[in-house]
């Protein structure tokens, strides 16, 4: 099959190979699980559960709230010890509302195994609708790490037409080896998720691209795919950020999806092979988002692993059962090295867009201090959006951000290609996101103007309708006592 | 439940990093200027070296006397400075007079560098700022030449290096007379080329075995160096391939029209300054453009303007002036050779 190339891109080096040797492995279940109420983009999850209530696994712990949201199920069996504050897997070290659960270490399942709304059924006898309701019941996001809510990518199927379902085996982020074990030991689960995933959206073709240096899980999807003629194995060119929504897409496709616009805009969706996994999970056996497949690797890391992980696990227990570091850490990643959050410290839970733990050394991660720009360019070259980051980066610094805005700010995606070939070391993304963070600030604010500003118009429009009403009502009862008046003088006046 | 609030420590992605870093840059192209500056010292003797010397202490102290007046911490390490004054002794006469050799490196580092903010920020490569400047300041002894390959090279100074500062130095001719077995025309090959159609042997051009400015001599050496930068993958190989491919083209084109007139592309190639204007100041990273199909323009251009202005000119060199004019409109064409971002329709414009 065709495939496009994508401008820039950088090639780090792959790492892949001490994680991408081991079979998933399942992590005993802990004593504890930390799970929180937004591990999703969008709102948080509410509490249906209260301290000390006993919850099968696969309860519904909380049920989603808003258009955007995701509901959180037990991950195992166990008593509710507390529902309250524990810290977020971010690099602020801040607090998220987090259920605790301690585990019986049954893992019982309720009457129905799971939750009673998930029976398992045949799918392609049931409405799109009806599935697409079951997936998002079943607490399913985007597992690559976006951790969008999956039914709500499948409703845009609704509203347009959609050709092509894409499914992202990229995993360009360095170290991270999770999708290619899946891809690997689950192909056929796998198509099964896709072929789910066409039925509910009637699109005419799924892709799945994987880059060539994954030959095993291309080998094993092609088996897999081989009795379904609407599924195709991609082979894409390892370059990073080839996982990248938008590059996936130009990769596969040729197209590239039209400013201000989304994929589906163009008929195209695009999920993640951890994402299809799950939903065949939740459909066929009726299983809701309970675990999921995480990489912990690195070079401070003994032994690296594939886990099966249950929600809510520590980070620390998945250091620990991979033998602990065999080198201080010098930096601690949720996530690939490219795009990962820093950690910050190992108590913090694995959450439904974990896909990795990685413990980085020292030589690694060659931490220098920063230098001044040489404009040599190489930003620009490596940039896969066609930005400028040597012109965008001191316009942020200096606080013009609409100047920024002009040299495509917007449509950056922090993929870091431009800081990771940076020779200066300056820390590009840091700016970008900070530049991005302050737009937003200042829509909110000119969104909060405005708002204000109607509501005094409305205000003064209603007050002076009401003075209008007033005025009206006192010129009738005036003219109305008058005319009173009138009647009463001219009247005869009855003496009594 | 109550944890303890952990120190936290803000480091954005990515978290690694892609060799090479600027000081190893810099380094590298250090290195590769020290054969250069090797065959320079063997070409011309004892002169040469101390105005290498001479030059690069002059652009380190100046670049530390400016640390020293900002307040600053040194920025000797980064390389840049010791760049600046190799690349300059090397585009140098060789029985230049210290002192001017001196006074070119001053200039280099606070009219060039400094005076713009330091590195990163200079607008002009800051060695061709120096040289312009004593170019203009000294014509006379920028470009009185001595020949290679004398006997007493590294015995004796050739007489001009030596004058006193401030001081003119003495005519060389009949020194030079004396020098030499064959008669001595004082001439570069360009020169001879120009002004008395007299063409030069293309081995000896290429091997440098030819008189002019102390490390543009030997064409091949430069190509050498150059391709162990671009192989590291410390420089831009498309500014050197770029400015040696459109004088190349340029300097054909006028050869195919009159050969008699106009000097062979070869000749062109490995004659005077363009070989090593094209290796190591047109690829100055700083001062050439970063956006892709501009570094293609912008090194075009400069080799166009170097045959151009060697044809027309009055002088019979133009790389100088031709990377200083591509440095100039290294801006402008940064400006209009914007790529277009991805999903956008049209490129986008400047306003």
């Amino acid at each position: 099959m065709k495939v496009f190339r994508f401008r820039g891109g950088v090639h780090p080096e792959s790492h892949k190979t001490p994680s991408a040797t081991k079979a998933i492995e399942d992590l005993p279940l802990p004593e504890r699980l930390y799970v929180p109420l937004q591990q999703h983009i969008g709102a948080p999850a509410k509490p249906e559960v209260a301290i000390g209530q006993r919850v099968y696994k696969g309860q519904l712990l909380a049920h989603s709230q808003g258009m955007i949201s995701a509901p959180v199920h037990a991950p195992s069996s166990g008593t509710i010890v507390d529902i309250g504050e524990f810290t977020a897997p971010h690099p602020s070290g801040l607090w998220v509302r987090t259920i605790t659960l301690e585990t019986d270490g049954k893992n019982r399942c309720g009457k129905n195994r799971w939750h009673e709304s998930a029976k398992p059924t045949d799918p392609f006898k049931m409405a799109q609708q009806e599935v697409a309701a079951r997936i998002g019941a079943a607490g399913i996001v985007g597992m690559g790490g976006a951790t969008f809510p999956a039914a709500v990518k499948l409703a845009l199927g609704k509203e347009r037409r959609i050709h092509t379902l894409i499914i992202n085996g990229g995993e360009c982020e360095p170290y991270l080896t999770c999708d290619d074990r899946l891809m690997r030991e689950r192909a056929h689960q796998a198509v099964d998720g896709i072929r789910i995933m066409l039925h509910v959206l009637q699109a005419d073709q799924a892709l799945i691209a994987i880059e060539d240096n994954k030959p095993a899980a291309i080998a094993s999807m092609r088996a897999a795919r081989r009795r379904h003629a609407n599924l195709h194995v991609v082979v894409v060119p390892s370059r990073y950020p080839m996982g990248s929504e938008k590059q996936m897409i130009q990769s596969v496709t040729g197209i590239e999806v039209p400013a201000g616009q989304r994929s589906a805009d163009i008929g195209v969706i695009v999920h993640n092979v951890g994402t299809v996994y799950a939903v065949h999970r939740a459909i066929r056996l009726g299983r809701p988002l309970l675990s999921r497949v995480v990489t912990v690797g690195g070079g401070a890391v003994r032994e690296p692993k594939n886990l099966e992980v249950p929600l809510g696990t520590l980070v620390e227990d998945l250091l620990e059962f991979c033998g602990g570091y065999s080198e201080p850490p010098a930096r601690l990643l949720m996530g690939g090295p490219m795009m990962g959050q820093v950690l910050p410290h190992s108590r913090v839970p694995i959450v439904k867009g974990s896909n990795g733990v990685i413990a980085l050394s020292t030589a690694e991660i060659r931490s220098r201090p920063a230098m001044p720009c040489i404009r040599c360019g190489r930003c620009v070259a490596a940039c896969p959006c066609g930005l400028m980051p040597v012109e965008m980066a001191p316009r942020i610094r200096n606080g013009d951000l609409d100047s920024a805005m002009e040299y495509g700010l917007g449509d950056c995606i922090s993929c870091g290609s431009c800081s990771y070939v940076c020779p200066s070391n300056i820390p590009l993304v840091q700016y970008f996101n900070y530049g991005k963070g302050m737009l937003a600030d200042r829509r909110e604010a000119q969104r909060k103007t405005e708002a204000t500003r109607r509501l005094a118009q409305e205000r003064r429009n209603r007050l002076e309708r009401e003075a209008r009403a007033r005025a009206k009502a006192a010129a009738q009862r005036k003219a109305e006592k008058a005319t009173d008046e009138a009647r009463e003088k001219n009247s005869p006046e009855v003496s009594v | 439940m109550q944890q303890p609030l952990p120190r936290v420590e803000i480091r954005t992605s990515p978290h690694i990093r892609s060799a090479p870093s600027v000081d190893e840059i810099m380094r590298h192209v250090v290195y590769a200027l020290i054969p250069i500056c090797a065959y320079a010292v063997y070409a011309f003797g004892l002169s040469t070296l101390v105005l290498i010397i001479t030059v690069l202490l002059a652009c380190l102290a100046t670049e530390r006397f400016f640390n020293w007046m900002a307040d600053k911490p040194s920025t000797l390490r980064d390389y840049s400075a010791t760049i600046t004054g190799l690349l300059l002794a090397l585009t140098l006469p060789p029985g230049l007079p210290l002192w001017m050799g001196a006074v070119a490196g001053f200039i280099a580092i606070a009219l060039g560098k400094v005076l713009f903010g330091g590195l990163g920020c200079n607008v002009f490569n800051p060695a061709l700022v120096g040289r312009a400047f004593i170019q203009a300041a000294f014509p006379v002894a920028m470009t009185t030449w001595t020949p290679p390959f004398l006997a007493a090279r590294f015995a004796e100074f050739v007489p001009s290096s030596l004058a006193l500062p401030f001081m003119e130095p003495a005519p060389l001719g009949p020194w030079a007379q004396s020098a030499v077995v064959d008669a001595w025309s004082g001439a570069t090959p360009l020169a001879l080329q120009k002004f008395e159609q007299v063409g030069t042997n293309t081995m000896d051009l290429v091997a440098g075995m030819t008189a002019g400015s102390a490390g543009e001599t030997s064409g091949v050496l430069i190509l050498i160096c150059g391709a162990y930068l671009a192989l590291r993958r410390m420089m831009d190989w498309r500014l050197p391939a770029g400015m040696l491919l459109g004088a190349f083209l340029t300097a054909g084109a006028f050869y195919l029209v009159d050969a008699d007139k106009y000097p062979d592309p070869v000749f062109t190639l490995f004659s005077g300054g363009l070989m090593l204007g094209a290796v190591f100041m047109a690829s100055d990273m700083v001062a050439s453009p970063v956006t892709p199909s501009g570094i293609w323009l912008y090194a075009g251009l400069m080799g166009f303007l170097t045959v151009i202005i060697r044809i027309f000119g009055g002088v019979p060199e133009g790389v100088m002036y031709a990377i200083l004019l591509g440095n100039a409109a290294s801006p402008l064409i940064e400006a209009v050779t914007q790529p277009r971002i991805y999903g956008a329709r049209k490129p986008r414009r400047k306003p």
